[in-house]
């Protein structure tokens, strides 16, 4: 495994703060949204999940309302792929499972292959798995690799998204470690969070992410893609990344394919932000329904 | 539309009222020239003429100096400091409520881009002045132990055009706090944030005359440099015309700071975070078109990293968006000047005939104005000129260097000795590194980091005499 760059958290983060001050406007503005849109995996991921939850926000992803487009894909633990896959049929929304004991990962490599098989079975699209940060923290890299790619096997063809938890990771340099051991053992997307701990997407770590996808691209050619999740809940932040995936990966990179927020509430805000782009006023927050 | 290209955002130029004709702000009131002439400052994003503004000649220095005088004597010199700090606290707040419109001034008149004068500019030019307020009343301890500070008298000060309020903060604040009354001559091509500056000091009712503003070109400059009622002239600008200041002032008691060029070193270790230290690199050269007399217009790369950090640096100026300054998205604004740009223009054109490869920036420049996209000359050996002069603008020379003792003879080869940059991420080897350095302002894994508590000056030909800080009030200050 060749060496990980060293990151400088001075100059990361002052590069990281201009993608929020670029103003994005008028038509560019609206493009924005929609390409937000498109690029959501609207999740849920909570204990008290139901099928008619689930059903419900199937039903937002392929329709969010008012002319808007749907949503990349539907995220959903592994018991209720099956609901959702049934709910989108038929639909180009994906089904995305989390899976490797999310969120934590803490059970055998056997019961997270498992939990893997489990949700392709069920007919998931796309896997989102969670890495071991303890062994990752306690310096096993090895070890992490081995079970990125014992996933990757199982997956198959599947889009594998490897969460990296950047929050418990401690420092840039890890983020960055842990992005390229993930791209060079079959992640076909890094992600940054689970959405379960107080720390999720950043600027500056979604900026080291891009920078190891960048370099992984120029190595070997090969364009593997970016999910930030948890904590993205306006449309001013949502821009600012898509604005820094624009700046860094490039235009190719504007596209679900190879982009994704991980999100719930976030689309709520994007439509509000979409009609009074279009009209010119803010409707109350009761004229978009809840899920 | 791409969402890379971003739809144009423009300030807004309504809150900033400029009027049609300026003249001189002298004891207190708006005086026209002697002579009744003017001359136009322009936009230099679209060479348009914004205003017309008052010629100073050698009368108009020195009813300003006579009048910067009284005021010396009549109220400032012995006004309590506390008092003084008042005044100045005034002037720092009255910037910050009107921080949008002097930015906004700022751009039209110079040509930088709107986000630089909104979030660079203006805020540091207000924290100056709220940093040397609070020094005013405790000046006994900016001195050593046993000296008495003593205000100089009347003080001259000429400003460059890249940070031109900026600029005037950094003289006025230290200058007045210090007790010493002062005539400023703005550049000819940016007057207007100083004339600005002048209404906010007559809104927060300093006393007439104790600071002065006259506007004017070089001659008027020479004519404060030369008056026999000034006790200290501080200058910001070119080596050349420092050199000819001190050669003026020779034999005469006035004494001189003075903060010229520069051609300060950016030195990129192999071990460093390459991509930051491409950011520093790229702000160190491009933030103000380069109009920066600290810029990082040197970049000594280690050799086995000199492609890497060639191919970073070019991907990194393709998205700089250069154009029209009030655009909140452009990062790279208007070259100053006609003059600026045509010197620009001749070293540029100097470096491609003496053999360096020149990559520029793929931008669409507009037609009128002055413009040049960000630039960097491969293949540069440390003899062109490119290497040596001062250009002024968004272009660099990359050379390479082995090991950390040749990286630091090869920054230390000039006449400048201003700033210099340091990227590695090991920190005994950056603290070897700038201890070596001939530099008055070295920045370790970053750039163009400034704070009134921090003195700025130089070394050799880059001037002498600190600019922030606790030695900021030394160049304003006898010592008994």
């Amino acid at each position: 495994m060749i060496l990980s760059p060293t990151t400088d958290a001075v100059m990361l983060e002052a590069r990281a703060a201009t993608f929020a001050k670029r103003s994005i406007k008028t038509e560019s503005k609206r493009e924005a949204i929609d390409l937000a849109i498109r690029c959501i995996d609207l999740t849920t991921l909570e204990g008290r999940d139901t099928p008619g939850r689930v059903v419900t926000l199937c039903a937002k992803a392929l329709a969010p309302g008012e002319g808007a487009p749907p949503v990349a894909a539907v995220c959903v633990y592994p018991n209720l792929v099956e609901v959702a896959k049934a709910a989108l049929v038929g639909s180009r929304v994906a089904v995305a499972s989390v899976a490797t004991s999310f969120p934590s990962g803490l059970s055998s490599l056997t019961v997270r292959l498992a939990d893997t098989r489990a949700a392709l079975d069920a007919g998931a699209d796309e896997i989102d798995m969670v890495i071991d940060r303890g062994a990752f923290l306690a310096g096993d890299e090895a070890r992490v690799a081995r079970e990125i790619a014992a996933v990757k096997d199982v997956c198959g063809a599947v889009h594998l998204k490897v969460i990296l938890e950047t929050g418990e990771l401690g420092s840039y340099d890890a983020i960055r470690r842990a992005s390229d051991i993930a791209l060079k053992n079959g992640a076909d997307f890094i992600k940054t969070s689970t959405g379960k701990i107080g720390t999720s997407a950043t600027l500056p770590t979604a900026l080291v992410m891009c920078e190891a996808i960048r370099d992984f691209q120029r190595r070997t050619g090969e364009r593997r893609g970016l999910k930030i999740a948890g904590g993205v809940r306006t449309t001013k932040s949502a821009i600012a990344y898509l604005v820094l995936v624009a700046e860094t990966l490039g235009d190719a990179w504007l596209d679900p394919a190879l982009f994704r927020i991980g999100a719930s509430a976030l689309l709520d805000d994007l439509l509000m932000q979409r009609q009074s782009g279009r009209t010119g006023r803010y409707a109350s927050v009761d004229y978009f329904p809840k899920d | 539309m791409s969402l890379l290209t971003y739809a144009p955002a423009l300030e807004s130029t309504a809150p900033a009222k400029i009027a049609e004709r300026y003249d001189h702000f002298i004891g207190g009131k708006w005086t026209p020239s002697a002579s009744g002439t003017t001359f136009f400052t322009t936009n230099p994003a679209t060479e348009a003429p914004i205003a017309q503004v008052a010629s100073g000649d050698p009368r108009d220095i020195d009813r300003a100096v006579a009048a910067a005088r009284t005021a010396y004597d009549k109220y400032w010199k012995s006004m309590r400091p506390a008092e003084r700090a008042k005044y100045i606290y005034r002037i720092a707040r009255a910037i910050t409520e009107r921080s949008r419109e002097l930015a906004i001034v700022e751009t039209i008149d110079g040509g930088k881009p709107i986000k630089e004068s909104r979030d660079f500019d203006i805020p540091q030019a207000a924290a100056h002045f709220f940093y040397y307020a609070g020094w005013a009343d405790k000046l006994s301890w900016a001195l050593r132990a046993g000296r008495i500070p003593e205000s100089l008298g009347v003080v001259g000060a000429i400003v460059p055009w890249n940070f031109p309020l900026l600029m005037a903060a950094w003289k006025i604040a230290p200058a007045i706090a210090c007790g010493n009354t002062i005539v400023l001559k703005p550049a000819e091509t940016t007057p207007l944030t100083a004339l600005f500056l002048a209404q906010i000091i007559e809104d927060a009712d300093l006393p007439p005359g104790v600071v002065n503003v006259v506007t004017g070109d070089g001659a008027t400059g020479a004519a404060l440099v030369a008056h026999g009622d000034v006790d200290k002239i501080a200058f910001t600008g070119s080596t050349e015309v420092g050199k000819i200041i001190q050669r003026t002032i020779a034999g005469t008691e006035k004494s001189l700071t003075l903060e010229l060029g520069g051609k300060a070193a950016n030195i990129v270790f192999a071990d460093a975070s390459l991509d930051q230290a491409v950011e520093g690199v790229v702000n160190g050269i491009y933030f103000n078109q380069g109009h920066v007399c600290c810029a990082g217009s040197r970049l000594l790369v280690q050799e086995n990293v000199h492609d890497a950090v060639v191919e970073r640096l070019r991907e990194r100026i393709g998205t700089l968006r250069l154009g029209n300054p009030l655009d909140k998205n452009t990062d790279i604004g208007a070259i100053n000047s006609r003059a600026q740009h045509q010197k620009i223009l001749e070293l540029i054109a100097s470096g491609v005939a003496e053999g360096a490869t020149l990559v520029q920036a793929q931008a669409e420049l507009p037609e009128a104005g002055f413009w040049i996209p960000p630039s960097f000359f491969t293949g540069v050996s440390p003899a062109l000129r490119i290497a040596k002069e001062e250009i002024f603008g968004p272009v660099l020379s990359i050379m390479t260097f082995r090991t950390a003792d040749e990286a630091i003879e090869k920054a230390n080869n000039t006449p400048y000795g201003l700033s210099a940059g340091v990227w590695t991420d090991k920190g005994a080897k950056s603290m070897y590194v700038a201890q070596r350095l001939r530099a008055g302002v070295v920045w370790c894994n970053t750039f163009n980091q400034f704070d009134p508590s921090s003195p700025f000056g130089g070394y050799r030909e880059s001037g002498f005499g600190r600019e922030g800080g606790i030695a900021g009030l030394e160049a304003y200050l006898a010592d008994k």
